[in-house]
């Protein structure tokens, strides 16, 4: 019982951090499907200071540098769909498509050649680990509670006051739904969605290295992520663009993500006999069932995905 | 061909002041303008995946990337040669079929990445009928179709009646499909292996028919899939330039409800088009499958690259059903080139970083179109403007000359 807990709130918070990314980056105008590809890239500097920094200092210094390593590279990665989306008119959907898959393609790459370099070619695989300096970023030592459920916490009341109490939310928000209307008082709409979308990625970024991290002390970076930043869209969705109701469907999802972890620890579970495979596509089912009965009165930003033209009205 | 234009272009010099040059006026073709985008594409591409090479190992990176680029030329004899050439064109296929999947959704405005799960169901389907059900290839190829083609449907209806964003119902489906096809695959593997049969040992009626391919190949996989893609390449085209029901799909691609405002069905038309997208990836599957090639791994924890290919090849080849042929054969190209790294000193997915790079380029293309048409209306009206002035000037030039 104490597992299944430890497991939600594992994956809730990770659910939580990356669909709050998107639905900052969405109530700015710009539609981030490359949510996936941000968290494996915010992964990889996550993953590559921990596996560096010595295990001599502090914990809280690891913990620190590695979060600031992770949401770098989160920010710095998510600016190509910013440069596509809003200085070039791309097509979000496409660009957040090929983001997925070169953020896969670019980890592998680089942490197979990093690899290679340190091994002198003995070891070309793209698992990279992280046994001694995990310990840092377990809030609780023998236990999965870690700092980043803490994290996830923290934004969400940060992303709820910034959202609706900020004039920079409110205006945030002005420019996914009308950015003409609020473009012709003043704001600044490229500015505004190149904020959003850096939320996103450092959000996303720090997302990633939640998600890789949990319950494992290794990462292979040619597994990515399996899904988690498009089940993030879905929390995002299901939880309307709004951050409390995210939150709640966070821990919705979080709930079915861990019990295909951990189902085997329940006997009236295992008595039902039903075989794994099931309790591992139980989050992707339930999300299509919630968003089909959901996506209807969707309360979407009426103009996200649509690139922002002065001249049209 | 660019120099033969430019010629063209000086010799028609008195037309050029009239109206457009040729040369500008070929640019100016849809088809032309595409070309040039992918060709671009490609080159950037290539530079950042031989700047990441630089980057990992100086030495050899010239190597490599002429590896990549040479593929099956770099084999010694030229049987191995062909024989690699086979192994490229028989992976070809499957990627043809997938782009066109993604390309003709795209048509109706839909974003099709479940191909990748559709081909996921359809060689499910395809290898369950082939080792479960013994039954003949083209009840196995016709299988694999209606399987993906259903899972098209789910992800059309929820986009047509229940508003789901088509992008991650599709992924959903993706991986609901790899888990059931991975168990249900189970059961057809051999004692302690994690690939499936092969069909030559347990169905060998289930093996896609060769029509004298394997000896004109010499490799025992080239098989009919190979002219079939192409065929079903064409036939897209058709459908999609030529008939009243291409014309409504692309119709409600453009905009829907001005499509529905004319009469036009436009939740059917969703509903149909994913259907047939799904029933070419299905298809896809099949082809790759059914040819002996490869076996399934029941314990792949990601869904294959090859749907997600697809939409590199779909948007390199201009969103034309022949383009994607010619595409397709790129990306593959690249790919396997790819895997012919040396892996003690270069990662093979250096391939895969070049095509993803690609697709994201090609997001660029709009613009790109766009800006080359401004530039060149821009000199044509300059040019007019001049031209008038300017005779008048050549005159009086002509006489301060003498």
């Amino acid at each position: 019982m104490m597992l299944l807990i430890q497991y939600t709130l594992v994956f809730s918070s990770v659910l939580l951090l990356v669909a709050l990314g998107g639905c900052f980056s969405e109530r700015s105008g710009i539609i981030n499907i490359g949510l996936e590809g941000i968290m494996v890239i915010g992964a990889l500097g996550g993953v590559m200071v921990l596996h560096n920094l010595s295990p001599q200092l502090p914990g809280i210094v690891i913990l620190l540098l590695t979060v600031a390593a992770s949401i770098a590279a989160g920010m710095i990665y998510s600016l190509l769909l910013a440069v596509a989306s809003i200085n070039f008119r791309a097509d979000q959907t496409l660009v957040g498509t090929a983001m997925n898959m070169l953020g896969l393609a670019l980890a592998t790459v680089i942490a197979k050649a990093y690899n290679i370099a340190t091994t002198s070619g003995v070891d070309n695989s793209a698992r990279i680990a992280f046994v001694e300096n995990k310990k840092a970023l377990a809030l609780v030592e023998g236990t999965e509670f870690n700092w980043f459920m803490v994290f996830a916490f923290a934004a969400l009341v940060i992303g709820w006051v910034v959202l609706y109490k900020t004039r920079f939310g409110l205006r945030l928000m002005a420019c996914g739904e009308h950015p003409q209307a609020a473009d012709s008082v003043g704001i600044n709409v490229k500015k505004m969605r190149y904020s959003g979308v850096l939320i996103s990625g450092a959000v996303g970024g720090l997302g990633g290295i939640a998600y890789v991290t949990a319950g494992v002390s290794m990462c292979n970076f040619e597994v990515g992520v399996a899904g988690f930043g498009f089940l993030a869209l879905a929390v995002m969705i299901f939880g309307q663009w709004k951050p409390l109701r995210i939150a709640i469907a966070a821990l919705l999802f979080g709930f079915f993500r861990a019990l295909a972890n951990v189902y085997s620890g329940f006997d009236f579970l295992t008595a039902l006999n039903i075989p794994k495979p099931v309790y591992n596509m139980l989050p992707y089912i339930i999300s299509l069932i919630v968003l089909a009965f959901t996506s209807k009165k969707s309360l979407a930003p009426k103009a996200e995905g649509i690139p922002y033209d002065k001249g049209s009205r | 061909m660019e120099q033969n234009t430019n010629k063209v272009g000086k010799h028609s010099a008195p037309q050029q002041v009239q109206g457009e040059s040729f040369f500008r006026r070929l640019l100016k073709k849809p088809g032309v303008q595409s070309f040039l985008a992918a060709l671009l594409c490609i080159v950037i591409g290539l530079v950042v995946g031989y700047i990441v090479l630089l980057a990992i190992e100086p030495s050899g990176a010239s190597k490599a990337i002429g590896a990549v680029l040479k593929n099956f030329l770099a084999r010694r004899s030229s049987a191995l040669r062909m024989k690699q050439f086979a192994n490229t064109l028989v992976k070809t296929a499957p990627l043809i079929m997938c782009s066109l999947s993604i390309l003709f959704a795209y048509k109706t405005g839909l974003f099709n990445i479940g191909a990748a799960g559709q081909y996921v169901l359809g060689a499910g389907a395809a290898l369950y009928c082939a080792l479960g059900l013994e039954l003949p290839w083209y009840v196995c190829l016709l299988a694999a179709a209606a399987a993906g083609a259903l899972l098209g449907c789910i992800s059309g209806a929820l986009k047509a009646y229940c508003n789901v964003n088509e992008v991650i119902s599709c992924i959903m489906l993706n991986w609901i499909s790899l888990y059931a096809v991975n168990s249900v695959l189970k059961d057809f593997c051999p004692v302690g292996y994690k690939d499936t049969f092969t069909l030559v040992s347990r169905n060998s009626s289930a093996l896609l028919p060769s029509l004298g391919l394997n000896k004109v190949f010499g490799s025992e996989s080239a098989t009919i899939a190979i002219p079939m893609a192409v065929i079903i390449a064409i036939i897209i085209w058709v459908v999609l330039e030529k008939t009243k029901f291409g014309y409504e799909i692309k119709a409600t691609g453009l905009n829907r409800n001005a499509a529905k405002y004319c009469g036009m069905r436009e939740k059917r038309n969703i509903i149909l088009t994913m259907f047939i997208a799904g029933a070419l990836a299905g298809i896809a599957a099949a082809m790759m499958f059914l040819s002996g090639f490869m076996e399934w791994d029941i314990n792949q924890s990601s869904v294959p690259a090859m749907g997600f290919n697809g939409i590199a090849a779909a948007f390199l080849g201009g969103l034309n059903p022949i383009g994607a042929i010619f595409s397709s054969y790129f990306i593959q190209h690249i790919t396997d080139g790819g895997s012919s790294l040396d892996t003690r000193l270069y990662p093979t997915q250096i391939s895969d970083l070049i095509s993803s790079l690609i697709i994201y380029l090609c997001g660029f293309v709009l613009f790109f179109k766009l800006r080359m048409n401004a530039h060149i209306d821009g000199r044509t009206k300059k040019q007019t403007a001049k031209a008038e002035p300017a005779a008048l000037g050549a005159e009086t030039k002509e006489e301060q000359n003498r």
